[in-house]
C-alpha cells in the first residue's frame, strides 16, 4: 500500500499543499480517524461504566427489565450490522482496488442495511411505546404485574434506570448510525463522480473505520440490553 | 543563523497577515497562525467576561453581610466565573492559541495536519460560547461550574442545560485541536526533528493533547446524561428511583481532574522554553522533564477520587486516590526541580517573559504543595469546601497557567506581530500582577484554613480583614492585565520592529521571518541539532 502511494507522489491532485506526499496524507488521515474513534470509546466508555456499576448493584431489576426487550429483532439488528460491515470492508477493497462500479455498489449495499437498522430500531421503540415501557415520557410507563411477568412489579423503581440506558444508549448509538449513513451518501456520491481512484481513496477508508466502529457498539450493546438474565430460562 | 538583532527594512516581507486582506480572508482561513489569532481574540473577550463576574464576587465580599446581590444571584455570580474561565479561557487559553500558533512551526510543519478541523475548531468553541452566553444573558445558572446532581438535574430553577450544552458544544472544539496536534506531532515533524529533540512545549501541548481526546468525551457524555434528566425529568443520576448522584461526581472528576492538568501541562511547557531562553542554557534533563510531562497526563487520569474524599466514598477507595494524588506530585516536582537546575550558573537575564517564569515557578510551587495538604485525608477533611481550597487552585490556574501564559504571550509576541512592545511597562505591569495575584489568593488560605466556607455571600465578621486585602488584591490584579492589553495593542502599530529573532533563542520558529510567512518556512527545515543548544551556540561564538 506505502509504495503504490510513493510511486505517484509527485504531481497527484488529491495532495493537500502541507503534505510532503500522498502516503504521509494517508497516514495522517488514518490516525486521525483512530484517534477519534478513541475519543468515541471513552464517550461510551462513560455510559457502558454507568450501566456495570447499576447492573452490579440491581441484577434483578436489570435481568426483569431485559425480559421486555426482544431478542429476535436485536439479534436480526446485530446480523445486519454484520453484513453491512462486510459489504463496507468490500467497498473499501473495491476502492483500493479501483473498482469504481463495484464500489459504488457496495456503498449502496452499506446504506441499505445501514437503513435497516435504523428501520427495525424505529419498530422496536414503537414497541416500546405501545406497551407503555417509555420512562422518558410521563404517562408512558407502566411496570405492574402481568399474566406474563408475575413478579415484575417489586422492579418497577429500578426498571425505569435500564429502560433510560437502554433509550440513552441505543439513542446515542442510533444517531452515529444516522451520521455514518449520511457519510456514506456523500462517500457515494463523490464515488460518482469519480473521485477516487487506487492512489486516492482515503475518505473511503477512514469512513469504513467509523462504520466498522458504529458496528462494534452494537455489538456490545446487544448482549448486555437484551440478553442478561435469560440463562435462567434456558436451564 | 542571522544574528541581526534590529531588521533594518521598512518595506513588510510577506507573512501571514498580509497575504490576504478582509473578513472573509480571517473566518474562511485554514491557517493555523491566523486561526490561533482567532482564538487569542476569543479568549480574550472571554477572559474580560470572566473577570467581570470575578470582580462582582469580590466586591459582594468587602462586607460580611451580604449587602450587594442576594443568595441567589452570587450563586450565578461564581458558577459564571467557574464556567467561562475554565471551559472558554484556561482549558483553550494555552493549546488553542500559542500552541496552535507554534507547535507546526516548532516541528518544522507547513501547518497542522487537518487544517480545515482546525478552523472547525474555532467554530465549534464560538457556538459553545455563544451557548454559554445565552445562558448568562437569560438570567445565568446557579449549579456551580461542576454542575452536581441532583441540584442540577432536578431542582435548579436557572439554564443548567442552556449551559451545559455550550460545555458539551466546546468540549469537541477541544478534542479536535487535541486531534490535530496528536497527528500533526505524530506525522508531520521535519527530516531531523527526532521525538529526542521535540521541543519541551510540545511535548507538553502532546500530554494535553491526550488527557482532551480521552477525557473530554466522558464529562460531555456525563453532561449530555444531566440534560437529558433535566428534559425529561428522569435519568440514571435520579435517587428517585436509585439512581446514584455520587456516579455523576465520579463521571465529572473522570475527566475535570485531567482537565486541570490541560490546564497546568501547557503552561510548563512555555517555562520550560522561557526558563532555557533567558537561562542561556539547555532544559536541566531534557528526557526527565518531557516524560513528566507524559507521566503527569498518565497518573492525572486515576486521581479524580480526591475531590470526594466527604462524599461518604469508600474508606480504601480514598486511600488509594490520597496516594496517587502525592505521586502525581513527582513529576510536578521533577519540572520545577528542573527548572531551577537549569537556571542554576545559567546567564540569567530579567526580560518580561523571565519574570512571569519565575512568577510561574514560585506560585505553582506553593499551588502545588497546598494540593499535598488537600491530597491528605484528615486535612481535607478540615479544609474541604473552604476558601483554601479556592486559593489552592488560583495559585495553580492563575499563578500557573495565567501566568504562564502572560509569560508566553510576551515571549512570542515578536514573532507573532513582528513588533516590540514597550519593555518598560511589561515589567511594571508582570510586578503588578505578582503583588496583586499574592494579596488576593494568599489570605484566603488564611481564611480558608480558619474556617471560611467557599460559594456564600455573607461571612462570619471575624473574615473580614483577609476579604477586604483580596478585593484590594483584585483591583492591582486587574490593572497588571489591562496595562498589558493596552500596549499590545499599542505595539500592533507603533512598536519598534522586531526582528527574526529579538531575545536569539533556539527553535525552529526563531529561524523563519517574524511575523512569519503563510506556509511557516521559505525553504524546509531540516534539524541537525538537539533542542536548546545554546552550549553548542556559545561554543561558536565564544570559543
Amino acid at each position: 500500500m506505502a509504495d503504490t502511494h510513493g510511486a505517484v507522489a509527485e504531481h497527484n491532485p488529491n495532495l493537500r499543499h502541507h503534505f510532503d506526499d500522498m502516503e504521509q496524507q494517508f497516514d495522517s488521515a488514518t490516525l486521525g480517524m483512530w484517534v477519534f474513534l478513541l475519543t468515541e470509546i471513552m464517550f461510551f466508555g462513560g455510559m457502558f461504566c454507568a450501566y456495570m456499576i447499576y447492573r452490579s448493584t440491581y441484577p434483578g431489576a436489570f435481568a426483569s427489565t431485559s425480559a421486555h426487550m426482544n431478542p429476535l429483532w436485536g439479534a436480526t439488528n446485530t446480523a445486519v450490522l454484520i453484513v453491512s460491515s462486510l459489504s463496507m470492508a468490500l467497498a473499501v477493497r473495491a476502492a483500493r482496488l479501483g473498482q469504481q462500479k463495484a464500489l459504488q455498489l457496495l456503498l449502496l449495499v452499506t446504506i441499505f442495511f445501514g437503513l435497516c437498522f435504523l428501520g427495525v430500531k424505529a419498530i422496536e421503540y414503537h414497541e416500546h411505546w405501545v406497551d407503555n415501557k417509555v420512562p422518558l415520557i410521563a404517562g408512558h410507563w407502566d411496570y405492574s404485574n402481568t399474566e406474563e411477568s408475575p413478579n415484575q412489579a417489586q422492579y418497577a423503581k429500578q426498571a425505569q434506570i435500564l429502560f433510560c440506558f437502554y433509550f440513552f444508549m441505543t439513542g446515542f448509538h442510533a444517531v452515529h448510525m444516522i451520521v455514518g449513513v449520511v457519510l456514506m451518501l456523500t462517500i457515494f456520491m463523490m464515488a460518482r463522480k469519480g473521485k477516487f481512484n487506487s492512489t486516492y481513496f482515503t475518505p473511503v477508508e477512514i469512513s469504513g473505520l467509523y462504520w466498522h466502529f458504529v458496528d462494534i457498539v452494537w455489538i456490545f450493546l446487544f448482549p448486555l440490553l437484551y440478553l442478561i438474565g435469560r440463562t435462567k430460562k434456558l436451564i | 543563523m542571522s544574528t541581526v538583532l534590529q531588521d533594518p527594512q521598512t518595506v513588510e516581507t510577506p507573512n501571514y497577515l498580509n497575504a490576504e486582506y478582509g473578513w472573509k480572508s480571517w473566518l474562511f482561513t485554514k491557517d493555523h497562525k491566523r486561526i490561533a489569532i482567532l482564538y487569542i481574540i476569543s479568549i480574550t473577550v472571554m477572559f474580560v467576561l470572566g473577570g467581570i463576574f470575578a470582580g462582582l464576587i469580590r466586591v459582594e465580599l468587602l462586607t460580611p453581610q451580604g449587602d450587594l446581590v442576594n443568595s441567589d444571584t452570587y450563586n450565578k455570580f461564581f458558577t459564571m466565573h467557574g464556567i467561562i474561565m475554565v471551559f472558554f479561557f484556561l482549558i483553550p487559553s494555552i493549546p488553542a492559541t500559542l500552541g496552535n500558533f507554534f507547535v507546526p512551526m516548532m516541528i518544522g510543519a507547513k501547518d497542522l495536519a487537518f487544517p480545515r478541523i482546525n478552523l472547525l475548531s474555532w467554530y465549534i468553541y464560538i457556538v459553545g460560547a455563544a451557548f454559554a452566553l445565552t445562558a448568562i444573558v437569560m438570567g445565568g445558572v446557579d449549579t456551580g461550574w461542576t454542575f452536581y446532581t441532583p441540584f442540577s438535574s432536578t431542582f435548579s430553577n436557572t439554564f443548567v442545560i442552556t449551559a451545559a450544552c455550550g460545555v458539551f458544544i466546546a468540549g469537541f472544539s477541544s478534542i479536535l485541536t487535541g486531534l490535530n496536534f496528536i497527528v500533526t506531532i505524530h506525522k508531520m515533524r521535519a527530516p531531523g526533528m527526532t521525538w529526542g529533540r521535540l521541543p519541551l512545549f510540545v511535548w507538553a501541548n502532546y500530554a494535553t493533547s491526550l488527557i482532551q481526546v480521552l477525557g473530554t468525551p466522558v464529562v460531555a457524555i456525563t453532561l449530555a446524561l444531566v440534560g437529558l434528566e433535566r428534559a425529561f425529568h428522569i435519568g440514571i443520576f435520579d435517587p428517585a428511583i436509585g439512581g446514584d448522584p455520587i456516579l455523576f461526581q465520579h463521571m465529572f472528576w473522570f475527566y475535570s481532574h485531567p482537565a486541570v492538568y490541560i490546564m497546568i501541562l501547557p503552561g510548563m511547557g512555555v517555562i520550560s522554553e522561557l526558563v532555557s531562553c533567558f537561562s542561556r542554557k539547555a532544559v536541566f534533563g531534557y528526557s526527565f522533564v518531557a516524560a513528566s510531562s507524559i507521566g503527569i497526563a498518565v497518573i492525572g487520569f486515576l486521581v479524580w477520587g480526591h475531590h470526594m474524599f466527604v462524599t461518604g466514598m469508600s474508606m480504601y477507595a480514598s486511600l488509594y486516590f490520597s496516594l496517587l494524588s502525592f505521586l502525581v506530585a513527582v513529576p510536578s516536582a521533577i519540572k520545577v526541580f528542573n527548572w531551577t537546575a537549569t537556571m542554576f550558573r545559567g546567564s540569567i537575564s530579567y526580560d518580561t517573559p523571565m519574570l512571569y517564569a519565575f512568577g510561574f515557578i514560585g506560585l505553582f510551587t506553593i499551588g502545588g504543595l497546598t494540593g499535598l495538604f488537600l491530597a491528605t485525608l484528615a486535612v481535607d477533611v478540615h479544609v474541604t469546601d473552604t476558601y483554601f481550597v479556592v486559593a489552592h487552585f488560583h495559585y495553580v490556574m492563575v499563578g500557573g497557567m495565567v501566568l504562564a501564559y502572560m509569560g508566553g504571550l510576551h515571549f512570542w509576541w515578536p514573532k507573532i506581530t513582528g513588533r516590540l512592545y514597550p519593555e518598560g511597562w511589561a515589567k511594571f505591569s508582570a510586578l503588578l500582577v505578582f503583588v496583586g495575584f499574592n494579596l488576593t489568593f494568599f489570605p484566603q488560605f488564611i481564611a480558608g484554613y480558619l474556617g471560611q466556607p467557599r460559594r456564600y455571600h455573607a461571612y462570619a465578621p471575624e473574615f473580614q480583614v483577609y476579604n477586604v486585602m483580596s478585593t484590594a488584591g483584585a483591583s492591582v490584579l486587574a490593572v497588571g492585565y489591562i496595562i498589558p492589553f493596552i500596549y499590545f495593542m499599542w505595539s500592533l502599530k507603533f512598536g519598534p520592529i522586531a526582528g527574526n529573532n529579538p531575545w536569539k533563542a533556539k527553535g525552529l520558529e526563531w529561524e523563519t521571518t517574524s511575523p512569519p510567512p503563510t506556509y511557516n518556512f521559505e525553504t524546509p527545515p531540516i534539524v541537525t541539532e538537539e533542542a536548546y543548544a545554546y552550549a553548542a551556540h556559545k561554543e561558536d561564538h565564544g570559543g
